[in-house]
């Protein structure tokens, strides 16, 4: 993000001009859709948009720069006690200054663990960020008279301005900050992936020592992937404590970390549409198996852990099948489509898989 | 200087614990280069199933044998039907396929066998032995899991150096298409090295269930504290494991004892990026890293 508008010249590039118009259009289809479901579905819908912040993030990072991160929890728990700690001292600080200050802090936090990150590679990465994501929780129990404990901060819901009515949900105006956020940080990604920034991303991961030949700064590159990410995943960490309405170690669990790259290799690694399908598959279908579950009799002890089996079934039975993510499968279903019905490519049905990049990942 | 003392011989203990899982999980990176992340609740539900024998009136060692080789079975199990047909998918896939499969465990246990925290029986006492008036920190079941995991060790190194069966898992990991070429079944060589680690997993589940008492999750932590052993001794080298494990037994001792439990974790953490930033493979790897 930093690079896009370092460059402003880039801001009337044709990435934008074709990022633009498809931000815009999901952000109505968003709007709109807000406004007809329930309260419930519409506290659901942000947390789609805050994982998908996050996994976004991730996928940046993991995908498209090739730096494993285990402990993306971790980052988020940063943005998110940042928040609670703002807003507990001002309560009535706006919600934009609170997030942009999170998103700030945890970016610069990142920058310390982007240097550690970038002396690292594949597995041993992983079990740093894997050590952090269960070490920093610890931090928030130990310190009770900062961070709260285990009982954590509690954080009031941002109120909806008056002049949409007394009565106007609150989970709404949360959906609608969540989205909106989701929607612009999509904007901002797409449009860096784009850019040379982008290319060397892609080239330090596909091979370091080709992309240095190149006259890429390899560590660097590798810094800034890791501080993007964390802005990313500090964003979604502040979205996360007013969600959550409460920040405690107890909420960014190794779990957390574990489902965010669970979201982006499910969605399709190395692209910003699969870490929105991730998202929704993370939130809707714990949802949806344990509605499954309760309307069959079943004893307690089946019926309560029945969601949690299904979904590690759906993880290893998607990755025996689908090995390249739901956008994965989407882009072949297109390709398949296109090559029988003679679409030429870039026509037609376009839709959210022009969001990424156009190379599909192997 | 006494508190010192024990803290040393809890670490120690836990160290052996952690050893023993920091190795499974080197076994099976060195045999097919996967983190096998469902290794601590492959272990969870072998003691699971040791405990289900005991409470069934079975003695306490038959138990102890069916965890040993269920986690034999359960691993030869998992490589032939879930790892194999994602042998050339790229690796972050088979991290996910692993993570399901520790969901999937986790659920399945207290569905089959109850969701209420269960205690698990120790082999032998777990009263501090006394060396004449003094009782120390030390018990006979601390004993005997030094023991069962240095013997394990031992029969493994016996293994995989001295027998042909040992020298041909090792030709399958390090070069299969050579292996393959020389007549080694390497398709087999691979499900029984996930059979031998899962064992030596389950053996550490046994060992550490009477002390954490017996839940779904119970293995979680025993996974991340192996794994972080691992990755500080090189997960390349089945010494730097065992090295790397029983490093985190007393380093988590010593933080825990000195500076409270709830830092253990943040001490974990400050040694692993203290030994990566000066290793970055780990102490005892052999690889080169290289550097552009």
């Amino acid at each position: 993000m930093v690079a896009v508008r370092a460059r402003p010249n880039r801001l009337v590039s044709p990435t934008l001009r074709r990022h633009l118009p498809l931000a815009l259009g999901a952000g109505v289809v968003l709007f709109l859709l807000s406004t007809q479901i329930g309260a419930y579905d519409d506290y659901n819908l942000a947390a789609v948009a805050i994982y998908a912040i996050a996994a976004a993030g991730l996928n940046l990072l993991t995908g498209l720069n090739g730096q494993l991160s285990l402990g993306h929890g971790a980052l988020m728990a940063i943005g998110a006690y940042t928040a609670s700690l703002l807003l507990k001292d001002h309560r009535q600080f706006p919600v934009v200054v609170v997030l942009m200050i999170a998103m700030l802090s945890t970016g610069v936090i990142g920058i310390v663990f982007g240097f550690a990150a970038a002396r690292l590679r594949g597995p041993y990465l992983a079990g740093a960020t894997l050590t952090l994501a269960v070490a920093l929780p610890q931090v928030a129990t130990r310190y009770k008279s900062i961070f709260g404990g285990e009982s954590g901060l509690t954080v009031p819901q941002p109120a909806p301005p008056a002049w949409l009515g007394a009565d106007f949900p609150p989970e709404r105006w949360l959906a609608w900050i969540a989205l909106a956020a989701a929607v612009l940080t999509m904007l901002l990604l797409a449009n860096l992936l784009r850019s040379s920034v982008g290319r060397a991303f892609k080239a330090v991961r596909d091979d370091e020592a080709a992309a240095a030949l190149a006259g890429i700064n390899v560590a660097r590159t590798q810094v800034l992937a890791f501080v993007i990410s964390a802005a990313c995943a500090g964003l979604a960490g502040a979205l996360f404590a007013y969600w959550s309405g409460i920040t405690s170690p107890a909420g960014f669990s190794l779990a957390l970390s574990l489902q965010l790259i669970t979201a982006i290799v499910i969605g399709g690694l190395g692209s910003l549409a699969g870490a929105v399908w991730g998202s929704v598959v993370l939130v809707f279908v714990p949802l949806l198996t344990s509605g499954m579950a309760s309307r069959v009799n079943l004893p307690s002890s089946v019926a309560d852990n029945l969601p949690l089996a299904i979904y590690g079934g759906i993880l290893v039975i998607a990755m025996l099948v689908a090995p390249h993510g739901i956008q994965g499968a989407l882009r072949r279903i297109l390709a398949i489509g296109r090559a029988r019905w003679g679409h030429t490519p870039g026509g037609g049905q376009k839709g959210v898989v022009d969001w990424d990049d156009p190379a599909p990942d192997t | 200087m006494t508190r010192f003392f024990v803290l040393t011989l809890n670490g120690l203990t836990q160290g052996a614990i952690y050893a023993a899982m920091a190795l499974a999980l080197v076994m099976i990176w060195r045999a097919t280069k996967v983190i096998n992340f469902a290794q601590g609740a492959m272990a969870m539900f072998t003691s699971y199933l040791a405990l289900f024998a005991i409470d069934h009136g079975a003695p306490y060692w038959v138990g102890f044998l069916v965890a040993l080789l269920s986690g034999l079975l359960l691993g030869g199990i998992v490589e032939r039907v879930i790892v194999r047909p994602v042998e050339s998918a790229p690796p972050l896939n088979v991290v996910i396929l692993t993570l399901g499969l520790l969901l999937f465990l986790e659920a399945l246990a207290p569905m089959a066998f109850g969701g209420q925290i269960k205690s698990f029986p120790p082999a032998f006492s777990i009263v501090g032995l006394r060396f004449g008036s003094t009782q120390v920190a030390f018990s006979p079941f601390d004993v005997f899991t030094l023991g069962a995991v240095l013997a394990v060790m031992v029969l493994l190194l016996v293994l995989f150096q001295k027998t042909n069966l040992g020298l041909r898992m090792r030709a399958s990991a390090f070069n299969p298409e050579v292996s393959r070429l020389l007549g080694v079944r390497v398709g087999r060589m691979l499900t029984l090295g996930w059979a031998l680690a899962s064992l030596v997993g389950a053996l550490a589940g046994v060992l550490i269930a009477p002390s954490l008492l017996l839940y779904p999750t119970f293995m979680d932590d025993v996974l991340v504290f192996g794994f972080t052993g691992a990755v500080i001794g090189g997960l390349d080298s089945a010494v730097g494991a065992v090295v790397g494990g029983l490093v985190m037994g007393f380093a988590l001792a010593y933080v825990g004892g000195y500076f409270g439990s709830d830092l253990e974790t943040v001490g974990a953490l400050v040694i692993l990026i203290a030994v990566l930033m000066v290793r970055p493979s780990g102490l005892f790897s052999l690889q080169r890293v290289r550097r552009v």
